[in-house]
């Protein structure tokens, strides 16, 4: 019961805070309701047992990229707003009607198949499951599941985090490369 | 002996100094005796030579310099022979006197030269210089190469020499005509020298001379009976060049229009040394040619007929230049016969006689006609002995020596060559006939020798006066004597005596026309003068193949005959002096009688047997004609077939530039414009808005989850 | 509707995921464009960690780890674009970038 009041109440703010974003005149403004809405996800994270990644949607997100998106905002700074002009050949409310038909049909999917949808059927899925969910009989739950999290990175994934470590590196000399006025 | 190499190289050195050098920096005096001291240079290297030769017991000393062509391998008539050639150089009796008396008389013409030549421009000296020292580095190599083809570089290169000195005064248009005469007629004869020396590599395989006479010596010699064979042609084809060299009929024409040159040219070139290639190339060639006795019939025959013809125009002649031009070519003549009829030593030891008296002549008349403010018409002459005594009386030794009388040396050398003509026995031509003609061209020549002596230097002046036109002839001679270096240019003080560069020379050569005879007096002297026939004997090893003691023609003839021809050609050359003294000393209008009652035969003789307007009207003609022809042809038919070809193919390539404009070039821009037209429909959907690239993205995926709504 | 299920956990992925899209497709602004997109990746990892919850399987989680990592790349040199382009042309209007068209 307290679980369903949590949702939904986070489910309005989400959808709301997000329609917020990408209507809201001032670019300012929507980096602002971008970070709140980040904020609210990481709550909904930590509902879905992940606290990890929670933390993490805190730190990077929240922490890190908004606050880049903050700086470019405040960097350039527009003499003419971007929607004064238009160009005549784009589509943009034909896009939201489509966007919509797309959300709505994907919703009938989802509504029809869920009314045969047993959990039996998840329960097979369960046993396949390559890095299954570890025993955590003692501690707490959230260092429970960073250990985990930790050890299937670390082993499993070992190699595609070195890759992402990688591109990260490849990234910030690609963002140093294109920012800087003279190299 | 060793560095006779270098016998030639010093004029050759001399040449280039004064050529590359001397023309844009020496001055007149100082490029003459550049040359000269080379001259001498190689005079007294010769000299040597000579001494050390005479030491040797063999006579022969050949020197290889350098190799020219490395051995190549070639066909020939018995297998493959190995092509190769050395710049070797070859001293032996002929060869050591030829260097002798090109280095000696050569030097002596240098000396006169730098007298005669001084009146021109101070480049023009020196380019005189050059081409004479050019002229002697060549006449050397000729004489000194010991095969046929370093001879062969001598020979071209006189020729060339030749035409450079004859065309000196290049702006004179008869001089420049003149040297392209010598050069046209001489590549005539050039032509039969080279295909002789072609023939003489592919019969024996090898070009050196003595080699080549060794291997003629074991072929057997080709008389009447056995025919005409390949030594025949390839000295057939030898005595063609030689003609061509020497002035021999019917080649001749070049030498007496040669005189246009200067005297010195004239005596060095075209009396001493080059016109006497031909005959020292047929005495080289002596074992080819004895084994040739037909070939050697056509040379004695060809030489008689041209001493005789030549004798007969120079007595008709007016230029003094012409007159000894033609008296060149007749004892040319003299040394054919004498080669012909086998007396290979006789024609040397008149070539040397020659080659004194013939330069002496030649410079004499060089120092008649600068004396005389460059008069060359004897007619416009006369008396001139009291003005300049020293050329008057060393030309006399010269025409004495020419005539034949006893002692000076042209009687030893001509009476050699008419005594061993009468003995001769010929193949077709009868015996004694040759010898006839001879006696008849020895009379011919005294003759005409006199009558220029006479005419020249005795009876009254003739010549232009001088001075303010009032003055009298010969009046005030004694002042004139030493003024000669005045130069002509602006005045002229009347007939005078020639400088002493010019008459040191003259009487050198005087006693050298005077005494040399004395070298080759007839056996028929034993008695008296104990060193009878020594040039002969020198020689003799250059005649014959080396191992092969040919022996000696013996003489088949009592004293008292042989005294007896002596005694009549003496005679019949003292008739033609006396003839020439009557008829133009005591009685100067005799000479104009005799030509009026002999009118028919003197225009022709005057004329030269229109010898030269024969070969116009043949030769040049023929050739201006058809070569005119050729032109025609040329023009009409290759060049209008040239044109053609170039206007068919302008017209084809105009077809072909429309068909490329507006047939390719319009395909193409065809393609292109319906690949343009057909693309305006996707082009539209290049609008460059990247939303509407996202919109196409979400349209898709609207069909996908609309296909997955229904197909479900 | 009390239940709460991973159904519903899809459903608002679903529907985030679309705010973004019409973001993408409406706004004019590159640095919104580029938020929207953060709402799209934001939504797809809504919809990885509930079924993650649901598997019982890490590899979800993994997943949304490395889903951050590349969009924290993204954002780097997408911002760094901007940055650049705006120093060459004065704008950020997505109308104005139009010199890849024909």
């Amino acid at each position: 019961m307290a679980e369903a009041i949590v949702f939904w109440t986070l489910a309005v703010l989400i959808l709301g805070l997000g329609i917020m974003v990408i209507s809201a005149r001032s670019a300012v403004h929507s980096v602002l309701f971008l970070v709140v809405n980040f904020l609210l996800v990481a709550v909904l994270y930590v509902m879905l047992n992940a606290e990890f990644v929670a933390v993490i949607q805190v730190l990077v997100y929240a922490g890190g990229i908004v606050v880049l998106y903050l700086f470019v905002v405040m960097l350039v700074s527009l003499k003419k707003a971007p929607e004064r002009y238009a160009d005549p050949r784009r589509v943009a409310w034909t896009g939201t009607l489509l966007a919509g038909a797309v959300l709505l049909e994907v919703v009938a999917i989802v509504v029809a198949s869920s009314g045969g949808g047993e959990p039996a059927a998840t329960e097979g899925a369960l046993g396949a499951a390559d890095t299954p969910f570890a025993e955590c009989g003692a501690g707490p739950l959230v260092s429970c599941n960073t250990e985990q999290l930790g050890w299937v990175l670390y082993t499993s994934y070992l190699i595609p985090f070195e890759v992402a470590s990688m591109l990260l590196l490849v990234a910030m000399i690609g963002a140093i490369v294109l920012a800087k006025r003279h190299l | 002996m060793e560095s006779i190499w270098l016998i030639p190289l010093l004029p050759g050195i001399g040449a280039a100094i004064n050529g590359l050098v001397g023309i844009r920096f020496f001055g007149k005096r100082l490029a003459g005796v550049l040359a000269s001291f080379m001259m001498g240079w190689a005079l007294w290297l010769s000299f040597w030579a000579f001494v050390e030769l005479l030491g040797t017991e063999e006579r022969f000393h050949q020197v290889t310099v350098a190799s020219w062509i490395p051995p190549i391998p070639l066909d020939t008539v018995d297998g493959v022979g190995s092509f190769t050639v050395d710049w070797s150089f070859t001293l032996d009796p002929l060869s050591a006197m030829m260097a002798l008396i090109v280095t000696g008389i050569g030097f002596l013409i240098h000396i006169y030269s730098i007298g005669y030549i001084e009146h021109e421009p101070r480049g023009g000296v020196a380019r005189f210089f050059c081409y004479l020292n050019l002229f002697c580095f060549f006449m050397l190599t000729l004489v000194l190469g010991s095969n046929f083809l370093v001879m062969f570089v001598g020979w071209e290169g006189v020729g060339l020499c030749s035409y450079l000195l004859i065309g000196y005064w290049y702006h004179k248009q008869s001089a420049s005509d003149a040297g392209k005469k010598a050069f046209i007629v001489n590549r005539i004869g050039d032509w039969g020298f080279v295909l002789g020396v072609f023939l003489v590599f592919f019969t024996f395989g090898t070009l050196d001379f003595r080699a080549v006479a060794e291997a003629a010596s074991q072929m057997p010699v080709e008389t009447a009976a056995v025919g005409f064979g390949v030594i025949s042609a390839i000295c057939l084809l030898l005595f063609i060049g030689a003609t061509g060299k020497s002035a021999q009929i019917p080649l001749y024409v070049w030498l007496p229009d040669a005189m246009e040159g200067p005297t010195p040219v004239s005596a060095l070139i075209h009396a001493a040394t080059m016109v006497t290639a031909g005959v020292y190339m047929v005495c080289r060639n002596a074992v080819l040619f004895t084994h040739a006795p037909m070939v050697m019939e056509i040379v004695a025959v060809i030489g008689v007929l041209t001493a005789l013809v030549a004798a007969t125009i120079g007595l008709v002649q007016t230029d003094i230049k012409r007159v000894l031009a033609y008296s060149t070519v007749s004892q040319l003549g003299y040394m054919f016969l004498a080669t012909g009829v086998g007396a290979f030593g006789a024609a040397a030891f008149h070539l040397m006689t020659h080659a004194f008296f013939k330069a002496l002549l030649f410079l004499g008349s060089g120092a008649v006609i600068h004396g005389m403010n460059e008069e060359q018409d004897m007619r416009r002459m006369g008396g001139l002995r009291q003005y300049m005594p020293i050329t008057a009386l060393t030309m006399a030794i010269g025409a004495v020596a020419i005539a034949g009388i006893p002692p000076l040396s042209g009687f030893f050398s001509k009476d050699e060559i008419l005594f061993r003509t009468f003995l001769h026995h010929g193949v077709f031509v009868p015996d004694r006939v040759l010898w006839g003609l001879g006696v008849v061209t020895a009379m011919l020549t005294a003759f005409y020798m006199f009558r220029l002596i006479n005419m020249t230097f005795f009876g009254a002046y003739r010549g232009p006066a001088w001075g303010h036109g009032a003055e009298e002839p010969g009046h005030d001679d004694a002042g004139h004597g030493d003024d000669h270096g005045a130069g002509h240019g602006h005045a002229w003080h009347g007939p005078h005596e020639a400088s002493r560069w010019m008459t040191i020379p003259l009487v050198v050569l005087a006693v050298g026309a005077f005494f040399a005879g004395f070298v080759g007096v007839p056996i028929a002297f034993e008695a008296v003068w104990p060193w009878t026939a020594t040039i002969e004997h020198f020689l003799h090893p250059s005649f014959v193949a080396q191992g092969a003691h040919a022996v000696e023609e013996a003489h088949h003839m009592s004293l008292l005959g042989e005294f007896g021809l002596m005694g009549l050609s003496v005679l019949v050359a003292l008739g033609g002096i006396w003839f020439a003294y009557r008829n133009y000393v005591e009685r100067p209008e005799a000479a104009e009688r005799l030509a009026e009652s002999l009118a028919g035969p003197h225009r022709v003789l005057t004329n030269k047997y229109y010898v030269d307007e024969l070969y116009d009207a043949t030769v040049v003609r023929g050739t201006m004609g058809s070569a005119g022809g050729l032109w025609t042809v040329d023009q009409r038919v290759v060049d209008g077939a040239v044109n053609g070809t170039g206007w068919t193919t302008i017209a084809a390539s105009w077809v072909s530039h429309i068909l490329d404009k507006y047939v390719v070039d319009g395909l193409v821009n065809l393609t292109a414009w319906i690949c343009g037209e057909a693309s305006y429909v996707f082009r539209r959907a290049q609008t460059g808005l990247i939303q509407n690239y996202a919109f196409v993205t979400l349209l898709g995926v609207f069909a996908f989850v609309t296909w997955f709504l229904v197909a479900r | 509707m009390l239940e709460i299920t991973p159904l519903h956990y899809s459903l608002l992925s679903a529907a985030l995921f679309m705010i973004g899209v019409i973001g993408v497709l409406v706004r004019r602004n590159v640095i919104i464009i580029f938020m929207s997109i953060e709402l799209i990746l934001n939504a797809v990892n809504i919809n990885l960690i509930a079924l993650s919850d649901q598997l019982q399987d890490l590899a979800g989680q993994v997943f949304v780890v490395f889903v951050i990592a590349v969009a924290a790349a993204e954002a780097a040199v997408g911002l760094g674009i901007i940055i650049a382009f705006y120093r060459n042309k004065e704008t950020v209007n997505i109308d104005e970038i139009q010199i890849m068209r024909w």
